[in-house]
């Protein structure tokens, strides 16, 4: 299939619900196919790419905080924004600026940018397909 | 006909809009479209096979392609072997060809 533009919106908090990760699953689909893809984020998900974000330990089971092994949403979109870039895609990701303002999370990883609902009416006009995953 | 993909990520127990979904479904397909439920997540567990209802096996009846997740499917315990006649196992690069060939795309 030739590689088409999609655009993907989150909504859903970092460490919330299934629907973050599969909403990344779909991301890693999509770049593994070499599609470019924006992401608008909004409301909660604009913290996914926060910088601060911090592995802890587990004192209740003992283990540091190299041994929790802790995930963060953030550094599994660093890898996807590397692997698109690997593949020949794109991943443009996009965070609603008002939403961002009113969490204090400005300080977000390298390749996440600033944006506005204009954005996401733009990629979605561009895109060959637009998916919405809201909050429920 | 119009093609459509609807992403089931609720489970039968934990919403009582769900049986709506599937009612949309079904009549998405009566109308005459292309019709792909895709569950993930707790959507894959009502394509238990025994589960009190017979939700999903109506909506297959009506034509509709049933996909479940094969990643939610082991989050859940649920083997292949455990799944309602008609419900197939997939992935989400399914998922994500159809949603590229431009099926319209509903998160349910």
């Amino acid at each position: 299939m030739a590689t088409k533009k999609l655009t993907l919106v989150l909504m859903d908090a970092p460490f919330e619900n299934a629907r973050t990760v599969t909403g990344l699953r779909l991301l890693d689909a999509a770049i593994r196919r070499g599609h470019e893809v924006t992401v608008f984020a909004y409301e909660g998900a604009v913290a996914l790419t926060f910088a601060k974000q911090a592995p802890h330990a587990n004192a209740v089971h003992g283990r540091d905080a190299v041994q929790e092994d802790h995930p963060l949403p953030k550094d599994w979109i660093a890898a996807l924004m590397e692997a698109a870039q690997l593949n020949g895609g794109r991943l443009d990701w996009v965070n609603c600026g008002l939403c961002v303002d009113e969490r204090g999370v400005g300080e977000a990883i390298p390749g996440a940018r600033r944006g506005s609902p204009a954005d996401l009416w733009k990629a979605a006009e561009a895109s060959d397909n637009t998916l919405v995953i809201g909050t429920r | 006909m119009d093609s459509y993909l609807l992403f089931e990520s609720q489970g039968p127990l934990e919403s009582a809009q769900v049986p709506l979904h599937y009612e949309l479904a079904a009549g998405l397909k009566k109308a005459g479209n292309k019709v792909t439920v895709f569950l993930v997540q707790n959507g894959v567990t009502a394509a238990r096979r025994g589960l009190r209802t017979d939700a999903v096996a109506r909506v297959v009846e009506a034509g509709v392609e049933v996909l479940a997740d094969d990643f939610s499917l082991r989050e859940c315990g649920i083997p292949p072997s455990r799944l309602a006649a008609g419900v197939k196992v997939a992935n989400l690069d399914m998922a994500m060809d159809q949603l590229a060939e431009g099926r319209k795309a509903l998160w349910l």
